[in-house]
């Protein structure tokens, strides 16, 4: 089974990213992969430990996306490509989506996993909107394989919903994406991190995909600094437990969110 | 130009989570902008009595397509059918709530139908021929306003909107639609439903949450006292602690959170986690007990109306963005809590 895994790279969770001249910024803080892609990395390792295959990562970004290929490659996928090109900067989903749509075709695999969200734009848009432009199956969520039938060529998935799990037979190929639930990440071995630092990873542009993309339907006029909570904690103290409790529900009452 | 506002009704097997009806408040005022009006679509296997509340909540015309294999969200087989009604109807802005199947829809209509997508708004507005909209980026730590020309696709963040109470109305409007849908190629083999308890957490008014503090009881309960292994001993502490603020979080009608930390420490499982790479929650009351705040955390509930913080440490970060602080041990201050609540009558059955 050939899987292509699409990732991203974001800040860092704990960046305290912020607007400064009408711009976002996060400082000095560093540029990983996209946490939500790590599930989505081991999800296509343990596919190809199962079932077989390769797997072959890809991000749509400038250069700041090696860091989160190379981090894919370290954990254990056998290559990855790079897309890129001058008007891709200001991409929107659609566009992310037929650039991906056209790299996916290109490498003509059974499975394409994404991550659930990127942590910067959280759109959760890009995956849903690629399996509709190659018109492949897609199911979200996902939490577990239960099997792949070679025959059929169909892979048993369990998918969350928030009001149940949902077990689901999918044709390949198909775009899924994975939820935290599927298993933990594993760790970059030392010699996976070797072996991704050495690897060559090729760029492709819009011409070998050979593909236009239009201006993006989507713009960001404005980002904006979200209003500050002027909060200022009023501490509650009593002599008991009992009184600190009286007291906070006294405020919660007056608050009418009791 | 197209001018009509349509609200893809969300439901799972006929049963409507509460988000649903919200995108029917901007619906209003969208489609008196352009003119137009609220059109409601329901694709479901029986969906008369969604498409009667859709009408209750304020949908000029309900668009109701039924068929056997609806009776089964699937991506595709939905997309396909909402493609399909595109070509029919004038339909400037499709709206959806920001659920799960909300999203993956919305992303999968605007991508067939090649137009823009603004998600998870918590403002929209028309303006100057445009879709202009306002949503939360980098979990919420920006703001970013966000345009795209009509036809567009939207989706409303969740309790951002109040939906609209509803209305006494009879069935004129609910047009049935008859689509030729395929079969979609992927099957459902089953489902299996937690125990539903309680509000869920991303719906619920009051969260009850917890952190790793919680593992912190100043005297070992009695069914963790036998247990060795210290960290074994941990665990069920902390899973005891878990158990009381599931009592607290019921007793008030709420839902039970928890920190990452917690989580990640095997205390609670996962769909209780709020925070960045958890669930994002904006309730009325948020209680924090032993939660210590950092950023990740605070990304998934700072949005909530009033934030209390139980810590033990007076310099925890959580206490800066709690509007209500107590400075002291969760194991006596949640029971009296509970306690203060029952003598009140101010518990919820």
């Amino acid at each position: 089974m050939n899987i292509v895994v699409g990732v991203k790279v974001v800040p860092d969770t704990a960046a305290q990213v912020r607007v400064e001249d009408g711009k976002v910024t996060w400082g000095e803080a560093p540029l990983v992969l996209n946490p939500w892609d790590e599930f989505a990395v081991e999800a296509a390792l343990q596919a190809k430990e199962k079932f077989g295959g390769q797997v072959t990562v890809i991000s749509m970004g400038d250069e700041a996306a090696l860091e989160a290929l190379r981090r894919a490659l370290a954990m254990g996928c056998q290559q990855a490509i790079r897309i890129y090109d001058e008007p891709l900067a200001q991409a929107d989903v659609l566009a992310t989506a037929q650039v991906l749509s056209a790299a996916i075709r290109k490498l003509n695999p059974d499975l394409v996993i994404f991550g659930r969200q990127a942590i910067d734009g959280d759109t959760a848009s890009t995956p849903a909107a690629v399996a509709q432009v190659l018109g492949w199956p897609f199911v979200g969520l996902v939490t577990a394989f239960r099997g792949f039938d070679e025959g059929s060529k169909t892979l048993e998935v369990v998918r969350t919903l928030d009001e149940a799990k949902q077990t689901l037979r999918v044709p390949l190929p198909a775009v899924l994406t994975i939820a935290k639930e599927f298993a933990e990440p594993r760790y970059p071995s030392f010699i996976g991190i070797r072996k991704a630092s050495r690897a060559k990873i090729p760029v492709w542009n819009l011409a070998e995909l050979g593909l236009e993309v239009h201006p993006p339907r989507v713009t960001w006029p404005e980002v904006m600094q979200p209003p500050q909570r002027e909060v200022v904690c009023q501490f509650i103290e009593g002599e008991t437990p009992r009184e600190i409790a009286r007291k906070l529900v006294d405020k919660l009452i007056e608050e009418k969110v009791l | 130009m197209s001018k009509h506002v349509a609200v893809v009704v969300d439901h799972f097997q006929g049963q409507a989570p509460g988000a649903t009806w919200e995108p029917f408040t901007p619906a209003r005022d969208l489609a008196q902008a352009l003119g137009g009006q609220v059109v409601a679509v329901v694709l479901a296997a029986d969906g008369q009595a969604l498409a009667q509340e859709a009408k209750a909540r304020g949908a000029d015309r309900v668009l109701l397509v039924e068929h056997p294999s609806l009776a089964d969200y699937r991506t595709g087989l939905y997309g396909k059918a909402l493609a399909a009604l595109a070509q029919e109807h004038d339909i400037a802005v499709w709206l959806f709530p920001a659920t799960t199947r909300g999203k993956e829809l919305a992303a999968w209509l605007a991508a067939a139908l090649g137009v823009g997508l603004l998600p998870d708004v918590f403002e929209v507005a028309l303006a100057d021929g445009k879709v202009t909209a306002r949503r939360p980026v980098y979990a919420g730590k920006v703001w970013a306003r966000v345009e795209a020309p009509l036809p567009a696709v939207v989706t409303t963040r969740v309790r951002s909107f109040e939906a609209p109470e509803p209305q006494a109305v009879d069935a004129a409007g609910i047009e049935k639609v008859d689509l030729a849908l395929e079969e979609s190629p992927v099957q459902v083999v089953g489902y299996e439903k937690p125990e539903a308890e309680g509000p869920r957490l991303t719906e619920a008014r009051i969260i009850v949450s917890g952190g790793r503090g919680v593992a912190n009881a100043p005297q070992v309960p009695e069914p963790c006292a036998g247990i060795s292994d210290p960290k074994e001993r941990e665990k069920c502490i902390a899973q005891e602690g878990f158990k009381m603020l599931g009592e607290l979080a019921k007793a008030l009608g709420g839902a039970l959170g928890a920190s990452r930390a917690a989580v990640d420490a095997g205390y609670i499982s996962y769909d209780h986690q709020v925070g960045q790479t958890g669930k994002v929650v904006s309730p009325d009351l948020y209680m924090a007990f032993g939660i210590s705040g950092a950023i990740q955390h605070q990304a998934g509930m700072r949005t909530s109306k009033i934030i209390v913080a139980i810590n033990k440490d007076p310099e925890a970060p959580i206490f800066k963005i709690a509007h209500y602080g107590i400075v002291g041990d969760l194991w006596e201050i949640a029971p009296a809590i509970l306690e203060e609540l029952r003598e009140r009558g101010l518990v919820k059955t």
